[in-house]
């Protein structure tokens, strides 16, 4: 039997004082009220910690990076005391064979018991040969490891929607996870990387109610993704006011006007920016001056330029906007019936004046 | 003595008019509440996507971009309410007011009279035909551009709504389900700004259409959306 994340503290020599500061804090993070701080204490105390195999694909590491820098809950507490993370390749000192002998050990020894952290994607053409990891393809490894799982969170873009390894035109097909393993409960975090607070936030959650979070239709957790950035974000007051920054240099810009016209994403991007904040509350980049550029969106890559709001539609091509496409076609049309209605009127004009036009034509349609 | 002397006049020169009663009073009176509907709407739809230029002074005192939401939503939510009822006239109402949902697509007749229709408009026919409702090219405009491409915008539009008003409004829980499926809210803001273009192209198209026709086919088009009377000028 594992110890529980309340045995590890006490170990460490941590009060049970601290201990109860700790799960109110936590209760209050992930939004749950007072009464839920005796029951996360309670959970602690008398669950064994779950195992969580952290798997890399196709990444760029970033969302580790996010990750260990978490300040509520402190990563420490969460990678060394509240989870027992048995496998990270860019965390653990193991390496070579004894890394890799960890993955079929958990995998026996908590058979559906266990949680699979994935960060990245695996890809698929040429037989997934583009991710190769300890002599055969990632996207093995990923359904092996993911075969007996209790749940699986996909961390950030890359595992969520793909991001920029599977923009157009995808040469490697890399695929996000829900699009490779299926019947297993998966959590989607995206983000490029992910809020390391939402990450932690997640984690903790699960290993405190034995359950995954409420997710949305897009199989995000509704506690962090419920929103947008826009929704949240504090120069909201300067948008509704029709406050806007023209140009990054301009006097809008220096007075943090809204960045709607250079681009924010912010209105069309579902994240926790606004309210969480980045680097333990610092600054977001709102707050630093440049518009959101919707990292957490599907497909954001390919949803035209970050500096347009009204920006390039996916099927038509990388130049042409609504915008575009509408005034040539109104503007087609408009001259197509200046044209027609300038040969209707020379042919009426040849047609002599008070002409009968034919009289004998029935009425269609008359019942 | 003059209105004597009309009298005779329009007696000598007065030509027989046939009138038949097409559009009834709901019909005409949702088309122009819709037609005005969908001018708040495109005006105010376009500044929202490019918004005017930037106003002086403290945040507090504006509310610009405020307003033209407001007309937006406004403007949308009458456009939607004119629809539904618009298509309970459909199901109560005469034949005409079924038009615009339902194409006879499997009638042989109709289709060869959209082509008759083409090529008047091509100018090669010499003679148009009247009709008492929709000519049948017009029907089937109608129904694309017009039918189909409402309910586009409506879908669209209550999802980019919902987005405001939040998980777990009905807006969101009835039309939410559109953002993913269009490839996320981005993209379903760029769709309904098109879809906008694609409806103005088509008010533009349908103006025009009304006013040659009212003046070629010798018969009322725009006197008919008003008093719901169209008549037949020989």
């Amino acid at each position: 039997m594992t110890e529980t994340f309340y045995e590890v503290l006490r170990r460490q020599g941590i009060t049970r004082r601290s201990f109860l500061k700790f799960c109110s804090l936590t209760a209050t993070s992930l939004g749950l009220g007072s009464a839920a701080a005796p029951r996360i204490a309670h959970a602690l105390e008398t669950k064994p910690r779950t195992p969580v195999l952290w798997l890399h694909g196709l990444e760029c590491t970033c969302c580790s990076e996010s990750f260990i820098r978490s300040a509520h809950p402190l990563t420490k507490d969460v990678v060394l005391s509240m989870l027992s993370l048995d496998y990270d390749d860019t965390l653990m000192a193991a390496a070579g064979h004894q890394a890799e002998a960890i993955l079929d050990e958990v995998k026996k020894k908590y058979k559906g018991n266990y949680i699979v952290a994935v960060e990245g994607n695996p890809p698929l053409n040429e037989d997934g040969m583009f991710c190769i990891q300890g002599g055969r393809p990632f996207v093995e490894k990923l359904k092996e490891t993911c075969a007996d799982a209790k749940a699986i969170i996909s961390w950030g873009a890359c595992a969520s929607y793909g991001c920029v390894q599977a923009a157009k035109p995808n040469p490697t097909r890399a695929t996000p996870v829900h699009k490779v393993i299926t019947g297993k409960p998966i959590i989607n975090v995206p983000g490029c990387p992910p809020i390391a607070e939402v990450m932690t936030g997640v984690v903790t959650y699960m290993l405190t109610f034995d359950r995954i979070p409420e997710l949305d239709r897009q199989g995000r957790p509704k506690m962090f993704y419920g929103q947008r950035i826009h929704d949240k974000c504090y120069r909201r007051g300067h948008f509704d006011a029709g406050q806007f920054a023209e140009a990054w240099d301009d006097e809008g810009s220096r007075k943090g006007y809204c960045l709607y016209k250079m681009g924010c994403k912010g209105p069309t991007t579902y994240n926790a920016c606004s309210s969480m904040r980045w680097n333990g509350g610092v600054s977001w980049p709102v707050q630093s001056g440049h518009g959101c550029i919707g990292c957490s969106e599907e497909g954001f890559w390919d949803k035209g330029s970050f500096y347009d709001r009204v920006t390039s539609i996916t099927p038509f091509g990388a130049e042409s906007n609504a915008d575009t496409i509408g005034k040539a076609a109104a503007g087609t049309v408009g001259a197509a019936i200046a044209a027609h209605a300038a040969v209707t009127a020379l042919a009426r004009a040849r047609q002599k004046a008070g002409e009968p036009a034919n009289t004998s034509e029935q009425i269609q349609g008359e019942k | 003595m003059l209105s004597q002397q009309d009298m005779l006049e329009a007696e000598r020169h007065g030509k027989q008019v046939r009138s038949i009663y097409v559009y009834e009073a709901p019909v005409r009176l949702w088309h122009w509440i819709n037609a005005l509907a969908m001018v708040v709407l495109a005006v105010s739809g376009y500044f929202i996507g490019k918004p005017l230029p930037t106003v002086p002074g403290e945040a507090a005192e504006n509310f610009v971009m405020g307003y033209i939401r407001f007309a937006h939503f406004a403007a949308g939510y009458l456009f939607a309410v004119g629809l539904l009822g618009r298509i309970y006239w459909a199901l109560v109402g005469n034949h005409h007011a079924k038009q615009i949902f339902k194409l006879p697509i499997t009638n042989p007749q109709w289709w060869s009279e959209v082509f008759f229709e083409l090529r008047w408009y091509l100018f090669l026919e010499k003679y148009p035909k009247k009709y008492v409702g929709h000519n049948p090219m017009a029907q089937l405009m109608m129904f694309f551009f017009f039918t189909v491409l409402a309910v586009g915008m409506v879908f669209t539009g209550f999802a980019l709504y919902g987005e405001g008003a939040g998980v777990g409004s009905w807006q969101d829980g009835l039309f939410g389900w559109v953002i993913p499926m269009l490839g996320g809210s981005m993209q379903t803001h760029s769709l309904h700004r098109l879809g906008m273009w694609i409806m103005m192209t088509f008010a533009v198209i349908h103006i025009y259409a009304a006013i040659r026709e009212d003046i070629m086919s010798r018969q009322s088009l725009i006197s008919t959306m008003i008093s719901g009377w169209r008549m037949f000028k020989d």
